[in-house]
């Protein structure tokens, strides 16, 4: 029986069909399919804070639509989510949330920071008393996405280079998280 | 086994247990948290906590110039950017004594109704959500991206725009700018009785919606509540027609009043809100006047010595800016009046009694901002 290879553009791997045109077999490995079936399917855990909720919320909807790269299982318990996406301001008090968060969620998990204040503090970063200058003092972080607020071309952008990240790893070694630095300040 | 007779009130009595809500919770709308005491399925108590997202905003304005507070204040209730950049500039003109020219009070109210308008659609799509309806949130945004392309244009930002400046505004309008506007009226005009055919005959939505969550008028009074809250309560309390600022005196509008005090109430004042903030950009939007659109002020301006204070109507209702000015370039102390902090209040008196499944479509219908909260 002849088999001869058929064109996907966006499979990890080569796919042979055979003379009636029915897939036969597949030449890929497992870290490129199991990244593959990961990337374009993030389960996002809705978690907004402040103004960039704002914008996530108009990527989730009609114009932006960012179920086009498969993110729209937007969960609110952290135990079914794969990615968080910080988005808003994280202030002292709401720091010990953010980091329980993060342990529930089940390993593999991503984390973009969303905004200019989860990356350093934002507008806030020179007078503010209460304000965590940068998210990756807790937790770390794969995407950041700077902009205040940032459109939602560069949220879908930023989402885009997680799933380019994610095809880079491979998917049965899941190593142990870098822990971020000591954070400067005490949090209260 | 003998069988019970006395089923008195005490035997029955079941435990009181206490749920946390919050702060991250999908329908808080934020980072907001209500500890409620519950019996069964009934709300004994509930308070909420605050300080999530406090940022020290006022302490901030302290240590930055007039003109640089304006920054942070779009960041407080950051759906009503214009309104809080607006209160911020009028307070300060009113303390230097800058004259704001005629072209830049029309652009102002022009941005802040458009402003209003895309808040109360953002409302309408997460308030219908709340109650479990999902299409609306979409029709409610393809409407709003409208409006946030014209801001983007010309302001140069979709939501924390920094626009409104003591003296006038940022930069002028686009030539395009006026057929843009009436694009999204005409759109808008059939777009609303859509939005009231899909959702108000719903028998559900009624359901969920009448009689529930009443807040009484001596209630709203004694708990300062204002904006549309309070004006679904019968309280006349529009800052646009009883202290009018920019302009609005010239205007001819309605202050929506209705006194039905319950969820529903609430939600069609804001239906209403909408239809007029159309009107009044109708009457304004072919009578732009020529001229400047900012006065010239001083690069540092310094208050004289005193305490001011301006109110303004945003999207969910009065906010005040207090300052008190030592004479130099930054303010001795600014404090912020803001409508979420006074609207929170009404969560014991709204929610005490009632189930707690009718806490989140009750609280929807109140409109919290959780940064405008916490500051």
């Amino acid at each position: 029986m002849d088999v001869k290879k058929k064109f996907l553009p966006d499979f990890p791997g080569e796919v042979y069909e055979n003379e009636f045109g029915n897939s036969s077999f597949i030449v890929s490995s497992v870290d490129a399919l199991a990244n593959w079936g990961r990337s374009n399917s993030l389960w996002p855990l809705s978690f907004g804070t402040s103004c960039c909720a704002i914008e996530m919320m108009s990527t989730v909807s009609a114009k932006h639509d960012w179920s086009r790269f498969g993110f729209e299982v937007m969960r609110a318990s952290p135990r079914q989510c794969d990615l968080i996406l910080v988005s808003g301001t994280i202030t002292y008090k709401m720091a010990p949330v953010l980091k329980r968060l993060y342990d529930q969620m089940p390993e593999p998990r991503y984390v973009i920071a969303m905004g200019a204040c989860t990356i350093a503090g934002g507008p806030f970063v020179m007078h503010s008393y209460s304000v965590l200058n940068g998210i990756d003092k807790i937790i770390p972080v794969d995407v950041y996405i700077p902009g205040c607020p940032p459109r939602p071309e560069s949220l879908l952008h930023g989402l885009m280079a997680l799933q380019k990240k994610i095809m880079l790893t491979k998917a049965y070694v899941i190593e142990n998280p870098t822990h971020a630095a000591e954070p400067q300040h005490k949090i209260i | 086994m003998e069988p019970i007779i006395n089923f008195a009130a005490d035997v029955e009595k079941t435990d009181e247990f206490v749920v946390n809500i919050g702060p991250q919770h999908p329908s808080t709308h934020g980072v907001l948290r209500f500890q409620t005491t519950l019996d069964g399925e009934i709300i004994k108590d509930i308070v909420p906590i605050i300080g999530y997202i406090h940022r020290g905003i006022e302490k901030m304005t302290e240590f930055l110039s007039y003109k640089q507070s304006i920054y942070l204040t779009s960041r407080m209730d950051y759906l009503s950017s214009f309104m809080n950049n607006q209160a911020c500039a009028l307070v300060v003109e009113k303390a230097c004594g800058i004259e704001v020219p005629a072209r830049a009070q029309a652009i102002r109210i022009l941005m802040c109704e458009l402003q209003r308008l895309a808040s109360h659609e953002l409302w309408w799509g997460s308030c219908t959500m709340d109650v479990g309806a999902v299409t609306p949130f979409f029709m409610a945004f393809r409407d709003r991206e409208t409006i946030m392309d014209v801001f983007e244009a010309n302001t140069g930002n979709r939501l924390t725009t920094n626009y409104i400046l003591p003296g006038g505004v940022m930069m002028d309008i686009l030539p395009d700018f006026i057929p843009q506007v009436k694009e999204i009226l005409r759109n808008l005009k059939n777009f609303l009785p859509e939005y009231e055919a899909l959702v108000n005959g719903n028998f559900i939505f009624q359901k969920r919606m009448k009689g529930v969550g009443i807040l009484t008028k001596e209630q709203a009074i004694s708990l300062g509540v204002t904006g549309p809250v309070a004006r679904a309560s019968g309280i006349s309390c529009d800052v646009r027609k009883l202290h009018p600022y920019d302009g609005y005196e010239k205007l001819d509008f309605k202050e929506v009043v209705a006194d039905g005090c319950d969820s529903w109430t609430r939600y069609l004042v804001r239906l209403e809100e909408m239809k007029q903030s159309i009107h009044i950009i109708e009457q304004l939007i072919d009578n732009i006047p020529e001229g400047d659109f900012r006065t010239k002020t001083k690069a540092v301006l310094k208050a004289p010595e005193g305490e001011y204070y301006q109110r303004v109507e945003t999207a969910r209702g009065e906010l005040g800016v207090y300052f008190v000015s030592d004479g130099t370039a930054k303010p001795y102390r600014m404090k912020f009046r803001s409508p979420n902090f006074s609207n929170l209040a009404v969560a014991k008196p709204l929610n005490v009694g009632a189930k707690i499944g009718d806490l989140i479509a009750s609280m929807a219908t109140i409109d919290l901002v959780i940064p405008d909260i916490d500051r």
